[in-house]
């Protein structure tokens, strides 16, 4: 068993941050929806909010490193210009795609629109978690800035899904491969 | 003698929302610099090359930069402003979820490609 640099590279953009990202945030929406509602019975101490804080911080923190990674690391490897005369293309992912009318979708509306809109999720759970360190359990008290915090977080879900499907689908077309072999196992 | 009307107002679930206020309309408009600059990016030979800040990520590391740099600059700008103020919440989210869902269909490459 032995995997590439770059597709370990990707793995852990896609799998280790994004992914985990989008199971993040589920569990985010659904306690910032339900415990934090002004109609809400169910009590919120220190240690919950201490915790939710915690949560939302590394939420962010998980959201910078997603893009990060895939702007500054990936996307040059997936970009790289194949020189003249190149025949095969596997190590040049974009000019794969866009050599066959049956794959260039994935570059031209996949790529282009993943590529700005999981921008916008680290903007948008960024603005959540510096709300929700600053007034915690004073959301329930002040509905509109809760509000407008799940209105975010809904988008930076809904832009990570749209990243997060478009990465995948182009690892399944035009995977990013290439770089040091790392061994993992020998098979029996 | 007559004090001066306080020009900062607490508000009366506890902390003012400016701070809140702040970080919500900053946001909408970091995301909205994302999308336009994508587009006059797109569309704008020197402007592409101007934001090829790291060139193995061409135009998208300028892009993204700016944006980010012009998001935190309004953050702080506002929060400095609204700290200790009460804002009109409502006008402001409405402003800034417009925005913010302007930006995802601007990033759309189809709405993209329109301008």
């Amino acid at each position: 068993m032995e995997i590439t640099a770059r597709s370990l590279w990707t793995l852990i953009h896609g799998m280790g941050f994004g992914a985990l990202y989008l199971l993040a945030c589920s569990g985010v929406l659904v306690e910032l929806y339900r415990r934090y509602s002004p109609k809400s019975e169910c009590p919120i101490s220190p240690r919950d909010e201490r915790f939710l804080k915690v949560y939302l911080i590394a939420m962010a923190l998980l959201a910078w490193l997603t893009v990060l990674t895939g702007t500054y690391i990936i996307y040059p490897w997936y970009r790289a210009v194949a020189p003249v005369g190149t025949v095969n293309l596997s190590a040049f992912p974009q000019s794969l795609l866009k050599s066959s009318p049956d794959t260039i979708g994935w570059h031209s509306l996949g790529m282009e629109w993943k590529e700005h809109v999981a921008w916008l999720v680290p903007i948008s759970i960024t603005m959540a978690a510096s709300v929700f360190v600053r007034y915690g359990r004073d959301l329930r008290s002040q509905p509109q800035l809760r509000g407008a915090v799940l209105c975010f977080t809904l988008t930076s879900f809904l832009a990570a899904g749209i990243a997060g499907f478009f990465g995948a689908m182009l690892v399944k077309n035009a995977p990013v491969e290439g770089g040091r072999v790392i061994h993992l196992m020998h098979g029996e | 003698m007559n004090k001066p009307a306080p020009s900062v107002s607490a508000s009366s679930a506890g902390l003012p929302n400016g701070s809140g206020a702040a970080a919500i309309l900053a946001a909408g408009i970091g995301s909205f610099m994302l999308a336009l600059l994508a587009i006059a990016a797109d569309n704008s030979a020197s402007l592409k090359s101007l934001l090829n800040f790291y060139k193995p990520s061409g135009p998208l590391s300028g892009v993204t930069t700016s944006a980010v740099i012009v998001w935190l600059i309004v953050w702080g700008i506002l929060d400095w402003r609204w700290r200790n103020r009460t804002v009109a919440l409502g006008r402001i989210n409405a402003v800034a979820l417009l925005l913010l869902g302007l930006s995802l269909l601007l990033t759309f490459p189809p709405i993209a490609d329109l301008f």
